[in-house]
């Protein structure tokens, strides 16, 4: 047993991030979220479940345990916020909001190491705290990438010493083109039905900027104006997640001013992390009197690329793709923001397209953000389950929605030297598209290198 | 031996990695799904998590050789504080213990570890064409296990009866270390029936390591229907009629106002918010006899005043009136902070003059109480709500519910359908049973576990405890004889 010295003692929870006590005392113990969490289905230990978190907190809320006790701080961090728990309990207690306020609280209190501070400092503020300054670093990085330097770095054992031989194993190939928040704009094809922003976030709008360009041509050819409203930050979401939640109202604040338009019908996001992200904007400044009543106003117009286009229908017709795929349903998508049936459901709007649904398909991947990087152990169980699954499904192509579970899967793909695509869902629709007038495009496509 | 000598030896059994030990982390063993108001704040002195039933062993012969206590745990969905350490000790959490060793589909078994969740057994089964029939409301999360130690019913007990009916064999671990089996597949099994006195014992007697279960085929067809009433009363009439009637649904559910709002809050699952009361019936078995019965209960439910009757036309519209039905108990955090669950059984035909009782001290106790139950076999769950914050209401609480169960037994039913005694009810158990009952019940329990390290303070009412029966029975026959017993 690890204790705390009584000097460092921190009692109880404090401040205006604190979890709140109404949320905790909701629960009632009934342990149905316990099969859905996955750190429980790797473990089996209490203490790694949803219900045994909540009770942590519920202990450090009234003195029980120490807000600095080792137990504490490694679940709070060993949870994936993966929000399966909350989707499937029955008294509504608000899961992720505890847990992000736990964090916070963490952040707070707890002595970090120079390193992590320095981490966080060039990640959350100097990265991520700046989009001009996220994309300046992915040139650097395609340069870094396509350069001998990167084979002198890997050998030198520098990345072993920094401790980021495992992040830059991860890291995706840097396209040349990125999709810029520029205030360009695509006009509708066919029927005008509407004029949407797309989000552009931020490593979608670098490493996947292809799928942004497919998200872009599959809404022009349904109707909607596309404008890439020019001002947009990173979500905020890895913030929020991470117990910064100040940093994430900074940014919750500039993608409200750059996206609020009266001549927007809506905001679309193709990364569920980033929907779930905008959509809690409401609860994220609940306290702040200039922005609580926009944040609202905001919210009610974010949504998933997928979800607006089953709410909307599609008005063109995709050709037939004769692939067999299996869907792997990013957590922030499906427990997040409860979207389970339109993925399906367009996916089954592609003639001759065969999915077959795998075993535990939201069950997370193990990607979660950042959390890869920090449990690396726990990732990879989750990760290896997770492919052992999507595998037996015989599918020729892995589809999901969601940047962080596709990296996740082409990494550990790429580790057991398999060549199996991965795809975000509106790339699979926009190579439909494409193949109701192009042959060609039927064609199986080639995993990312 | 000390602490440290101990763990080193539990660690040689379980290895580091199957041992929990810091009472830290210790701190979220001491609840269950029962309220903590009752129970009280009590942690175990060690977890282990074994992976196999030598592991299990070996730890209940190191638990019998330093004298600590051993207690049993699954999931931990109890709702009567079955699975807490009230005088610390060892517990075997057997969680991990979750494979589905063999499915023998043509002498219509399977053998299955404690720790297999319940529906995923049935969904491993799905394919085959069976299921396993007892589904505890908690069967998306509890164990197989618990099932046995709580001989747990569900809805579909009404036609299929409860867990006893279904457990074909046990793999034991007994409290002196010793593994045996019990029954087997054939029918019967000659000799004293130790799996029938070993399901339900909730963990007093032994840790089951291994279950044969019965498998059991699915229906051919399933409707489920959905009929709304303006109170419990015509409610519990029409569940009257339709037992009557010879229609034996696979369930029959009734839920109230009350828990109709707080399932409709949580899932949307399409419960009708202003009725008085719900019923949900399911009917299983052959195409054109499910269809005939469908038709005749919706005609029954319209005679006793059903203003909606529906029934659900897909499959997903089904399984959404389950999960809403299933949720029940969980959903009750919506409505109050803290509920106490009464488990009683009645007669079916005194659920009406019954369920006026429950209202009744409900107002005159100023409590809200939530039902939703077994309307089809009169297994009643009034969920008194209460917040244990405010002074008085834990009291109140238990007035109330001591009253409702008074009741019960007053029209002859008893104290709990199936989700056991425990510790939370275990002093209640007078309200049934005799001291002989109890006395007879204590003697097996010392011939199983004359040390009383297994699972101690549960199901036996204070005062019953091996030691103290010799008294009783002394007492007792002194009593008889007309002799002052000293």
């Amino acid at each position: 047993m690890v204790t705390v010295p009584e000097s460092t003692r921190v009692r109880g929870f404090s401040g205006r991030d604190a979890p709140s006590f109404d949320l905790i005392r909701k629960c009632v113990h009934c342990g149905f979220c316990l099969p859905s969490c996955p750190t429980y289905r790797i473990t089996w230990r209490e203490r790694s479940s949803p219900r045994g978190r909540i009770w942590l907190m519920k202990s450090v809320a009234e003195g029980r345990l120490d807000l600095l006790d080792p137990v504490f701080a490694e679940e709070m961090q060993l949870c994936l916020n993966c929000r399966a728990c909350e989707a499937v309990c029955p008294s509504g207690v608000h899961y992720g909001q505890i847990l992000e306020a736990s964090r916070a609280q963490l952040v707070q209190h707890r002595p970090q190491s120079l390193r992590e501070r320095l981490y966080r400092v060039l990640g959350f503020r100097i990265l991520l705290g700046d989009m001009r300054r996220f994309r300046a670093a992915n040139k650097l990085l395609r340069w870094y990438q396509r350069s001998p330097v990167r084979m002198l770095v890997r050998r030198s054992g520098v990345l072993r010493a920094l401790g980021l031989e495992h992040a830059e194993a991860m890291l995706p190939t840097i396209p040349e083109r990125f999709v810029v928040p520029d205030g360009r704009f695509f006009p509708a094809e066919n029927e005008r039905r509407g004029r949407v922003a797309l989000f552009t976030g931020c490593v979608m709008s670098t490493a996947y900027a292809h799928v942004h360009e497919a998200t872009i041509r599959v809404l022009t050819r349904n109707g909607f104006d596309v404008v890439l409203v020019s001002g947009q930050q990173c979500c905020g979401a890895l913030h929020v997640h991470s117990g910064e939640p100040e940093l994430g109202r900074d940014l919750a604040r500039r993608n409200i001013e750059a996206l609020e338009s009266p001549y927007l019908d809506a905001i679309i996001v193709n990364a569920a992390g980033c929907g779930a992200m905008l959509k809690e904007y409401p609860q994220l400044l609940n306290h702040d009197h200039s922005y609580a009543e926009r944040a609202r106003a905001l919210a009610a117009k974010v949504r998933d690329v997928l979800e607006f286009l089953v709410e909307r229908g599609l008005t063109a017709q995709p050709g037939a793709l004769p692939w067999t795929v299996t869907y792997q349903e990013p957590c922030h998508l499906a427990h997040a923001q409860r979207i389970t049936q339109q993925p399906r459901v367009l996916l089954r709007a592609i003639p001759q397209l065969r999915l077959v649904e795998m075993a535990e398909s939201a069950l997370c991947c193990g990607s979660a953000g950042i959390y890869n990087l920090l449990q690396p152990d726990m990732a990879s169980a989750l990760l290896e389950r997770k492919l052992d699954n999507a595998l037996a499904t015989g599918a020729e192509v892995i589809v999901s929605a969601n940047p962080g579970c596709m990296l996740q899967l082409e990494a550990g793909l790429r580790a057991r030297g398999l060549r199996v695509p991965v795809l975000h869902l509106i790339e699979v629709l926009d190579r439909a598209y494409t193949a109701a007038t192009v042959p060609a495009a039927r064609a199986l496509p080639v995993a990312a290198e | 031996m000390d602490r440290a000598a101990i763990r080193t030896r539990l660690l040689e059994i379980v290895g580091p990695d199957g041992l929990l030990d810091d009472p830290d982390e210790l701190l979220v063993y001491e609840y269950d799904a029962s309220d903590e108001v009752f129970a009280g704040h009590h942690r175990p002195d060690f977890t282990v998590l074994p992976r196999t039933a030598e592991q299990v062993s070996a730890v209940v012969r190191l638990a019998n050789e330093v004298g600590l206590p051993v207690i049993p745990r699954g999931a931990g969905t109890g709702l009567a504080g079955g699975a807490l350490a009230l005088r610390g000790g060892i517990l075997i959490v057997l969680t991990r213990m979750n494979r589905i060793l063999e499915v023998n589909e043509r002498d219509g078994y399977a053998i299955v570890e404690p720790g297999v969740i319940n529906l995923e057994l049935s969904t491993a089964l799905q394919p085959r064409g069976y299921f396993f029939a007892p589904d505890p409301a908690s069967q998306r999360a509890c164990t197989i296990g618990g099932n046995v130690g709580n001989n747990s019913g569900g809805p579909h007990c009404l036609k299929y009866g409860v867990t006893t009916n279904h457990i074909l064999g046990l793999e034991v671990v007994l409290p002196d270390g010793e593994r045996i089996w019990t029954g087997g597949p054939v029918p019967e099994t000659p000799g004293v029936d130790l799996t029938g006195v070993l399901v339900g014992s909730e963990g007093t007697l032994g840790i089951v390591t291994k279950v044969m279960v019965r498998l059991t085929r699915l229906p051919e067809a399933v409707s489920v229907l959905l009929a709304a009433f303006p109170d419990i009363e015509s409610a519990s009439h029409a569940t009257s009629a339709i037992i009557a009637a010879g229609v034996l649904p696979a369930a029959l559910e009734m839920m109230d106002h009350l828990t109709i709002k707080a399932v409709e809050d949580a899932f949307h699952a399409g419960y009708p918010r202003e009725a008085g009361a719900v019923l949900l019936v399911e009917l299983d078995g052959l195409q054109e006899i499910v269809a005939e019965n469908t038709g005749r209960v919706a005609e029954l439910c319209r005679q006793h005043s059903a203003w909606e009757v529906r029934v659900a036309r897909t499959k997903e519209e089904r399984d959404l009136l389950w999960l809403g039905r299933k949720s029940a108990f969980g959903a009750m955090g919506r409505l109050a902070p803290n509920y106490y669950l009464v488990d009683t059984t009645v007669p079916r035909t005194k659920l009406p003059a019954t369920m006026r009782r429950v209202e009744e001290l409900s107002r005159e106790y100023r409590l809200s109480i939530a039902n939703v139950f077994h309307a089809g076999d009169g297994n009643l769950h009034p969920l008194v709500l209460f917040d244990r914050h405010r002074p008085g209401e834990v009291e109140r609480v238990l007035e109330c519910t001591t009253e409702i169960l008074r009741y019960c037994v007053d029209v002859g039913g008893t104290l709990s359908g199936e989700h056991g005694i425990g510790f939370e009810k275990r002093d209640y158990m007078t309200l049934v049973f005799t001291t002989e009952d109890l006395c007879a019940m204590a003697g097996l329990k010392r011939s199983f576990d004359p040390r009383e390290l297994f699972n101690p303070e549960k199901v036996l009412p204070t005062g019953f405890r091996c030691g103290e029966v010799a008294v009783l029975r002394q007492q007792a026959l002194a009593q008889r004889l007309g002799l002052e017993y000293v």
